[in-house]
């Protein structure tokens, strides 16, 4: 097992490498840079602030340089708002992106999984229709079209919720949501039908011979052979949940990461621009990898370490 | 002797897109205390539907018993109101089904999957439930029981994993134990252990066991009493001897003929010809009259009443019938 993680925790120190590379040159083979502006700049000034940021070097040169500050959790100051370094935006904007991106990540695991059992507790009856009604139109609507939505008939209409930003509980339930939805419903799907497979397993009709309860046959014998396909799929919802967060964040009027992540591409801030990605990466290499971790846990078929003879 | 399970009359159907399919139309045996009843027959004749009834466990829908009792104890079983049977299930009647693979939970170790049936029926504490969990596996012949506990069913081989499934089974001390082909999933030389586990802890324990099997060698190493099925009826039922010697009905001989014997030659194996009736609607007559040698117009025309060659000894054929001219059927 400690073999296992620290293999793992190799190869994912050399993901993020292959990541900070591919975006530092992708980046600036982009055109532009973070000082064409529709006024001309002084050339002696545009000059001395190249210099400052080390933009007249060789792109190898500062290749280096940025993997050597980027060991040292540095990643420099901000081009656009000199004031601001990277690590202060990361700082600022993390905590508040983390916050949405758990709390969705949890109420689309809660909801998808209750509504997927009741589903197939209740197969082909009419709990079961109206909850796969649902999660079908939860796939169909991109969380963008939910977001506006929800702001139209909840807050404007209804006028029960803020319309946007992040200061009370309340205010997260409409991003919260939005961005919910569309991973609850691929996980409702999901655990309905590995929970329907499992149901007609032998193991269970076992579980049924020896006289348990239909409570404890759901949660004790099936619900954890269900959850297995399940916790496979839950590293990518993650990052489509993360992802899902500029666009929430944007329309919610979030201060989360997201603002700076597009910000900084249409300015070419350099720095930032590699700072968000770097930091998103990370995590999501994390999650996929706690993903494995977790599965090796729910399934002890599965063997984390080096096979054993046979 | 003591009757511990009076079945009669059972009648089990599927509903399917194709319509009703009768699996099981009124089959009527009892079970004596601390006997082997065999019940044989080939695919599809309703041998696995009638034992899954007897504790309600068929899937349903779309499984459905549409009449018939089961009585255990003086309780009707198909009338029993599903919280008084969970309390029957496992603890008076168990049920060891067919294929160990995949009769055990993987993501449980079998310590837990023995113990939680105990801690359901006995009001015993987990310490104790361990202890009898041990006792049991050690009983059915796990050696290091207590390592074993902590094991996954992954880690058994198929056997062993046939000897769990039993000792999960035995540990309330049940009185009536439904193999439903225990055997048939495992290498011979597995079968013939398992087989002589069954006879040791039914001498043991004094459980009265139906053993469901296509295989007349298990029935004749085993089994006190036969119960033929074909088309979801009993054709024949007698004492091992009986049925081995003087079977009547021409599909039991016929079965016994499909059976390959040491001293024939291959070629003397005579395999039944045809197949079993659609059960979608099963023939008004005798189900076996297509694949009769002996066939008469009668047996197209109306199923045959029970006929009494002894005391336990009966047969649902024309050709045994009263009325019927005395012949005797060959049997090699």
């Amino acid at each position: 097992m400690t073999a296992y993680i620290i293999k793992r925790l190799i190869a994912m120190l050399v993901t993020l490498w292959l990541i900070i590379t591919l975006t530092f040159f992708l980046m600036h083979s982009v055109p532009g840079s973070p000082f064409n502006e529709e006024r001309a700049t002084n050339e002696t000034v545009q000059k001395n602030l190249e210099k400052f940021y080390h933009l007249d070097k060789p792109l190898i040169v500062q290749y280096g340089l940025y993997l050597k500050s980027v060991v040292t959790f540095d990643f420099g100051p901000s081009i656009k708002k000199s004031s601001q370094t990277v690590n202060d935006m990361l700082g600022r904007g993390f905590p508040v992106s983390f916050e949405l991106g758990i709390v969705t990540l949890l109420v689309a695991v809660i909801s998808g999984i209750t509504l997927g059992m009741i589903a197939a507790l209740r197969h082909n009856g009419i709990i079961d229709y109206a909850a796969m009604t649902i999660a079908v139109l939860g796939i169909s609507i991109p969380n963008f079209v939910m977001a506006t939505l929800l702001i139209q008939q909840v807050a404007v209409n209804w006028g029960i919720l803020p319309v946007a930003t992040w200061v009370s509980p309340k205010h997260m339930i409409l991003p919260t949501l939005a961005l919910a939805t569309g991973p609850m419903a691929i996980i409702a799907r999901l655990t309905r039908s590995s929970m329907l497979e499992v149901l007609t397993q032998d193991y269970i009709r076992t579980a049924k011979a020896k006289g348990l309860s239909p409570v404890k046959i759901v949660f004790k014998h099936a619900l954890r052979n269900a959850l297995l396909p399940v916790v496979t799929v839950l590293g990518s919802l993650a990052a489509s949940i993360l992802t899902g967060t500029f666009v929430i964040e944007k329309i919610f009027a979030i201060p989360g990461m997201g603002k700076y992540f597009v910000e900084s591409i249409n300015q070419r801030d350099y720095p930032v621009i590699m700072g968000t990605t770097v930091f998103y990466s990370a995590i999501l290499i994390m999650l996929l990898f706690l993903v494995d971790i977790a599965y090796g846990i729910l399934d002890p078929r599965i063997k984390l370490h080096k096979k054993e003879g046979s | 002797m003591e009757k511990v399970l009076e079945i009669s009359d059972l009648h089990v159907s599927f509903k399917t897109y194709g319509g009703e399919v009768k699996a099981v139309r009124g089959v009527t045996f009892d079970l004596y205390k601390g006997e082997i009843l065999a019940i044989v027959g080939e695919s599809g004749c309703g041998k696995s539907v009638t034992a899954q009834s007897i504790m309600r466990l068929i899937p349903s829908p779309p499984g459905r018993i549409t009449s018939g009792s089961v009585l255990f104890k003086g309780m009707d079983l198909t009338r029993l109101k599903e919280p008084k049977l969970r309390k029957i299930r496992g603890a008076d009647i168990s049920m060891i089904f067919q294929d160990p693979m995949t009769a055990l939970n993987p993501t449980l170790t079998i310590g837990e999957q023995i113990i939680e049936g105990i801690m359901q029926h006995k009001p015993v504490t987990r310490q104790q439930a361990k202890k009898t969990a041990l006792d049991m596996l050690d009983l059915v012949g796990i050696p290091n029981p207590l390592e074993r506990l902590k094991h996954f069913p992954h880690q058994f081989s198929g056997g062993m994993r046939q000897r769990i499934v039993i000792a999960m089974a035995l540990v309330c001390q049940p009185e009536v134990l439904i193999a439903d082909e225990p055997t048939t999933a495992l290498d011979v030389t597995i079968q013939a252990q398992i087989l002589d586990l069954f006879k040791e802890i039914q001498k043991k324990t004094g459980v009265s066991i139906i053993l469901i099997t296509h295989d007349l060698g298990v029935v004749a190493q085993v089994a006190n009493r036969v119960v033929v099925m074909y088309a979801g009826k009993i054709v024949e039922a007698g004492s091992r001897r009986e049925i081995f010697y003087r079977p009547q009905h021409p599909y039991t001989k016929g079965l016994l003929n499909s059976v390959p014997r040491l001293d024939l030659e291959e070629s003397e194996l005579v395999p039944i010809a045809g197949s079993p009736p659609d059960l979608f609607s099963p023939p008004a007559g005798c189900p076996f009259v297509a694949r009769c040698a002996y066939a008469m117009e009668v047996c197209d025309r109306a199923y045959p009443d029970k006929t009494h060659l002894s005391k336990e000894h009966h047969v649902d054929c024309w050709l045994q019938d009263e009325r019927a001219i005395k012949m005797r059927v060959h049997v090699r």
